[in-house]
């Protein structure tokens, strides 16, 4: 099936792709740490593992940014 | 957690993207301001002011549903987003033991923005991470 990563047309041999599975073959290393649009709607985390990817879709991932001031005796 | 600083990278900020850091960062204080470099090669093209959803004066977060838009917006317009940007209001420009455990992508160049000085001090890093080691490196910002 063909479908959209990150605005990039890539082909995957399997359908029926999980979103999960989907992260892996873009090496995302830690899936806990991105945000997911599917087709235009934010995933849940939790449907990472059940959400399936098909021919035509569009999928968008990012990592969560967040961080912190050291404290400030430092 | 430490690390020793490795390597060098180098990154050209236009004067004004350079000051629209300072300024956004001290518009927000005491509260960090957070943003992203959009870029080609290296060279910073635009400066997103992203919302801290956190709201914080020691901790940002980004909303994810405005990361989705504007690295849409960005890629539109042939941008990479290369560097998150955020501030430490009161604490030096460096590296909190916290940045180091949540940047996980590995793509961008981290810069903050330190206003703990009567004079703002901005920095950048790159931040690569394996099983055994987190590798540190300091990013050269030229202005251009």
């Amino acid at each position: 099936m063909n479908i959209k990563v990150n605005g990039e047309a890539v082909e995957i041999e399997s359908d029926g792709l999980v979103v999960t599975e989907l992260l892996k073959q873009q090496k995302v290393d830690m899936p806990e740490m991105v945000s997911v649009e599917h087709n235009g709607t934010i995933l849940d985390r939790a449907a990472f593992e059940t959400t399936q990817v098909k021919d035509g879709d569009q999928v968008e991932f990012l990592y969560f940014m967040g961080g912190g001031s050291p404290l400030r005796a430092n | 957690m430490s690390a020793p600083i490795m390597k060098e990278y180098q990154v050209q900020i236009p004067q004004q993207i350079h000051a629209q850091m300072i300024a956004h960062a001290q518009s927000l204080a005491p509260i960090e301001s957070c943003g992203y470099l959009a870029g080609v090669d290296d060279v910073v093209h635009h400066y997103y002011e992203m919302t801290n959803i956190d709201n914080s004066p020691v901790h940002f977060s980004f909303d994810p549903k405005e990361q989705f838009k504007v690295l849409k917006e960005a890629r539109d317009k042939g941008w990479q987003l290369m560097g998150v940007v955020h501030s430490h209001p009161e604490t030096p420009a460096r590296l909190s033991e916290e940045d180091i455990k949540l940047f996980n992508d590995p793509n961008p160049y981290y810069l903050i923005v330190s206003l703990k000085e009567e004079i703002p001090d901005v920095k950048g890093f790159k931040v690569e991470k394996s099983d055994q080691a987190v590798k540190i490196s300091s990013v050269r910002l030229t202005q251009v």
